[in-house]
């Protein structure tokens, strides 16, 4: 698994280079390696099933559990899967280098989310919450 | 949607409660402008909801989710029980998930109820209940009530020659429970792929570019705590509507329209990435399809300045 810089650097060459449809496996398994430092930031084992056919798809969902606000990055992953169908299911579409430029910058984001996310959490739950950081200033208060 | 539901809503929203919320009379001024400007132009009526307060915004739902419910509720409380009105239209994506998520937990859990009911009598009001008002965002207003074949009628100044990369924000569709009118088959919009914006500025000319981060995060609740995150978010956003082709991002939310204007320019200091995309409210772009003219949609107020691209497309 790369580490979250590694896939920065290669997403920086992918969208540099530019991309092309025999980038799409790779691409898809960097939005994998993502969601699996959450999961694993997270004290879990990532998942090896599929869900509607994609891993990354079932990482998402188990980066979600208890974790409602993880869902912020839903339709992220879903633009991702549908690219990858776009690259993989129609190679010679004469749209297919720009899905494939656009199937790096929604890998981008994907990393960008989750990377903001893992730095501030502990300023509380995503979409703004401080509830993490409250209860325990309570539960200090109660403790005293 | 049965042509009876569209008739029934065209009706229904021609005229509607107006909750600018916060935001639109502070940083979002253009779009307070640009809504009631484009109403008057298309003949529908607006009544601003008399002694509105906040939402509640992120800030007191963080804190004490209850009291946000009760605040939004006194808002439609007011809209339906003194000013007998049926429908509320707030433009902000935070004021209308608010309200929509007031609505959800009022109909839902009962402890919400008792609250509402005990924070309402305390104020002096009369409470709030369930299904009093239906609450939509501006874009359903405008396309349900004129619709794309209304629009392409009205149109003075084509927005031909203008690529938009449609940004819908987080909120206009999440979470997905507690829009039920949303995925409701044919006619209605998508929490996945919403498309009510790109359905109004593509009738009124302009040509919508394939955008896949439509509904992504921008990272604005981190604005102030984690300004960093909301930057690098923001830029690549701004760099992936300028790799689909856009000149123009349209927006319909305040909150994400001032994210985008602010981080373009922290972006462009901070990691030293430039982007020339300009952002406009889509309320901005229809008026001045419609002949506004470009300060009557408070083209002025905007951060990002798009007075020689209007220019060079012909709507100034």
């Amino acid at each position: 698994m790369k580490s979250l810089a590694e896939i920065d650097s290669r997403l920086e060459a992918l969208i540099a280079q530019p991309p092309d449809c025999t980038d799409a496996d790779e691409m898809l398994a960097l939005g994998e390696d993502v969601l699996k430092h959450w999961v694993i930031a997270r004290g879990k084992e990532p998942t090896k099933e599929r869900r509607e056919g994609f891993r990354l798809l079932a990482l998402h969902r188990q980066g979600a559990d208890k974790e409602p606000s993880f869902n912020a990055c839903r339709e992220t992953c879903r633009e991702l899967v549908y690219h990858y169908n776009l690259l993989t299911l129609q190679p010679g579409h004469p749209q297919s280098s720009q899905h494939a430029a656009m199937m790096a910058w929604v890998a981008r984001h994907l990393l960008l989310f989750i990377e903001g996310k893992m730095e501030t959490e502990k300023l509380g739950d995503f979409c703004c919450a401080s509830r993490p950081l409250r209860e325990n200033v309570d539960e200090e208060i109660s403790a005293q | 949607m049965s042509d009876r539901d569209v008739k029934s809503k065209k009706d229904k929203y021609a005229e509607v409660a107006y909750y600018p919320g916060c935001a639109l009379e502070g940083s979002g001024h253009a779009y307070n402008r640009s809504t009631k400007a484009l109403g008057k132009a298309l003949g529908l009526k607006i009544k601003e909801v008399e002694n509105w307060n906040c939402c509640g915004a992120m800030e007191v739902k963080n804190i004490d989710p209850k009291l946000q419910t009760y605040l939004s509720s006194r808002v439609m409380s007011i809209a339906a029980n003194t000013m007998k009105m049926d429908v509320v239209m707030a433009p902000c994506n935070g004021c209308y998930h608010n309200l929509k998520k007031a609505e959800y937990d009022l109909a839902n859990d009962k402890e919400s109820v008792d609250v509402v009911d005990r924070l309402s009598k305390k104020a002096g009001h009369e409470t709030y209940q369930a299904g009093q008002v239906e609450t939509i965002h501006a874009l359903d207003w405008v396309k349900q009530t004129i619709g794309e074949e209304g629009l392409k009628e009205r149109v003075k100044n084509s927005l031909k020659g203008i690529k938009i990369a449609n940004y819908y924000g987080c909120m206009y569709v999440r979470p997905r429970h507690i829009f039920p009118e949303k995925d409701a088959g044919p006619g209605s919009e998508s929490t996945s792929k919403p498309h009510f914006m790109d359905d109004l500025l593509e009738a009124a000319g302009a040509e919508n570019v394939e955008f896949p981060l439509k509904t992504a995060c921008c990272g604005g609740a981190h604005t102030l705590s984690d300004s960093d995150t909301s930057t690098r978010l923001v830029s690549n956003i701004l760099q992936t509507a300028e790799a689909a082709g856009a000149e123009v991002i349209a927006t319909e939310c305040p909150t994400c329209h001032s994210g985008l204007e602010m981080h373009q320019i922290r972006a462009e200091k901070v990691l030293g990435i430039k982007t020339n995309v300009k952002i406009i409210y889509f309320t901005q772009l229809l008026g001045m399809a419609l002949g506004l003219k470009p300060r009557k949609v408070g083209l002025q107020e905007n951060i990002s300045n798009s007075f020689d691209l209007v220019k060079e497309k012909g709507l100034a």
